[in-house]
């Protein structure tokens, strides 16, 4: 597997060698304050910052190239259409796949996710068919199958967690049957920051010849991925989270199945011809295009991809866990402060609660400090019943982070339970 | 942190802590739920209403310090009031955290549930602020839910 090896997390101790304060000069959000104090931006799992050259090559496109694309014989509409389809050739090479046109545009991993539930789905799983999800799921990867399983008939089966929240893999294996049509797991939990041993259960699913689709929504701004490697089905993933625009997203698919699927939604570009008898739709991936799509995120993602080629990303990888480490330290050991989500396997999110405070009372709180974290369900309510909590504050990290700022993180939060003793 | 300390008064704190007709009420005949599905704060309003008359009031559920206390308080308020007078409560309540003005009358009207007055200053806050308010509106129109998202 090439996602980044844990074994980076050995050298914890020692320096990663990564310059943080040059990688923060590529991001002007981070220059701001808040509320007199420099932001603290510890909002990552919810959307990521956005560097200067992903800024720019979005103003490019609007100065220089902004036209529709794939339909124009003129001159701009081909600049756009050049650049659109550059970006999806960027997206092929960043994760792996075989051909650029198995990389489907959409406008973040949820679109990506009901695309798979319409396109294969409702084609193909019907009544008494289960399909498999997973205790730590995103809303994303949970409603539109409970919405499947509504309209078919069909059974949604879930894999439990431990308290510490990694999934029982025993559990996965038992649940696997002749009946199974789908799983659908995430990559990394946007609420506990579990790393899932994907490869692992991508090969129990296939045993059954069942495809596998994988939410790297958290995956994919902090890990390697290989789609070849991890031989999944499909992996689905949001651009705004991994330093690209909003509306930027992709959905990889393995292009037989692609082929064989319905199209999502129906319209212009994803056609060969229509007439009011019939339409033919287009090719892979114009199929699952239709309409005007988000030209110039996609063309931003295109230049995020461009910009992580240029810092090292292990050694962003093991500042990031550096960070995680510090945090989880630096947190635990205030009086009252308990860690949600403590596997063994996590990367970059921390969640937490303190005795008697909710977490939306802490957010104001640290928000008044310039500290920007999440307070709330996380988009995973599942999640928060399962730890008997109706909310966590999360504070989650990218590779810009620094020390000093989980410090302002820990001394503010101190300041919490001060108040509310 | 003024803004800070004008949010979280001690008197918000301390209901906070010790919330005030924390319970179910048997001798209920209106009650409603309340869900903030943003933040989850969840809550259910009982009501013992007698001639158009609030003769009991009580309130239970989970949420943040604002909400928790903003319940306790409401209760305390509109308990032996009319119909009438709670809901008038209710909206100067709701002026008071929403707008701006600094009407005279409508923060006398208030007495000591301008505490909560700090909570404008907190966009995102004022919803914590007024879900029981909302849901003790409901719970006197025979509403069974309400969500403020």
């Amino acid at each position: 597997m090439a996602t980044i090896e844990k074994s980076v997390s050995i050298e914890r101790q020692v320096n990663t060698g990564f310059d943080v304060q040059r990688i923060r000069e590529d991001f002007p959000v981070l220059r701001q304050t808040v509320n007199g104090k420099p932001l603290v931006y510890l909002d990552n799992a919810a959307s990521s910052q956005v560097p200067q050259v992903v800024i720019d090559r979005g103003s490019i496109y609007l100065e220089d190239e902004h036209s529709n694309i794939h339909r124009g014989v003129h001159y701009l509409s081909q600049k756009a259409t050049t650049a659109y389809e550059g970006a999806r050739e960027k997206v092929k090479r960043f994760i792996n796949a075989r051909e650029s046109r198995e990389c489907i545009f959409v406008r973040g991993a949820t679109e990506g996710i009901n695309l798979v539930m319409h396109g294969y789905g409702r084609k193909f799983i019907g009544a008494g068919d289960e399909i498999i999800i997973s205790a730590m799921e995103h809303h994303a990867n949970i409603v539109p199958w409970q919405m499947l399983c509504e309209e078919k008939g069909a059974r949604l089966r879930v894999i439990p967690m431990n308290d510490a929240g990694e999934l029982l893999l025993d559990e996965y294996d038992a649940l696997l049957n002749e009946r199974t049509k789908f799983v659908a797991v995430t990559h990394v939990s946007n609420a506990l920051g579990t790393v899932n041993p994907i490869k692992r259960m991508i090969d129990q699913a296939h045993k059954y010849g069942v495809p596998v689709l994988i939410d790297g929504a958290q995956g994919v701004p902090h890990m390697l991925v290989d789609v070849q490697d991890l031989d999944c089905d499909f992996y689905a993933f949001s651009g705004h989270k991994m330093f690209a625009p909003t509306g930027s997203g992709v959905v990889y698919g393995k292009a037989a199945l692609l082929e064989t699927m319905n199209p999502f939604q129906g319209g212009g570009d994803m056609i060969k011809s229509v007439t009011f008898e019939k339409t033919i739709y287009g090719d892979l991936p114009n199929k699952f295009e239709a309409g005007t799509p988000a030209i110039a995120s996609q063309i931003g993602l295109g230049a995020a991809i461009d910009y992580l080629h240029t810092i090292d990303r292990k050694q962003a990888a093991a500042h990031e866990d550096e960070l995680l480490r510090y945090a989880t330290e630096k947190l635990s050991a205030i009086e009252g402060v308990r860690i949600i989500g403590t596997a063994r396997e996590k990367l970059s999110v921390l969640s937490f609660v303190i005795d008697d405070i909710h977490p939306h009372d802490i957010g104001t709180i640290l928000d008044q400090e310039g500290i920007a974290v999440r307070a709330g369900h996380h988009c995973a309510q599942p999640v928060m019943q399962r730890f008997n909590v109706p909310a966590t504050a999360r504070a989650s990290f990218a590779f810009y982070n620094t020390k000093e700022e989980v410090d302002v993180l820990a001394r503010t939060i101190e300041r919490v339970v001060e108040i509310f003793s | 942190m003024s803004e800070l300390s004008e949010l979280y008064q001690q008197v918000i704190l301390d209901h906070n802590k010790k919330p005030r007709n924390f319970r179910k009420l048997e001798s209920a005949n209106h009650s409603a739920e309340g869900f903030n599905p943003l933040c989850g704060d969840h809550l259910t309003v009982y009501l013992n209403l007698e001639d158009d008359a609030v003769k009991e009031i009580s309130f239970e559920g989970s949420g943040c310090a604002i909400s928790k206390a903003a319940a306790s308080m409401m209760t305390q308020a509109v308990k032996g009031k009319s119909k009438e007078d709670a809901e008038q409560l209710f909206t100067s309540f709701h002026e008071m955290v929403t707008s701006d003005l600094d009407e005279e009358n409508v923060v006398e009207r208030l007495g000591n549930l301008k505490v909560f007055s700090g909570v404008r200053e907190f966009p995102v806050r004022v919803k914590c602020a007024t879900l029981p308010w909302h849901t003790m509106h409901a719970a006197l129109n025979n509403e069974a839910l309400v969500s403020t998202e």
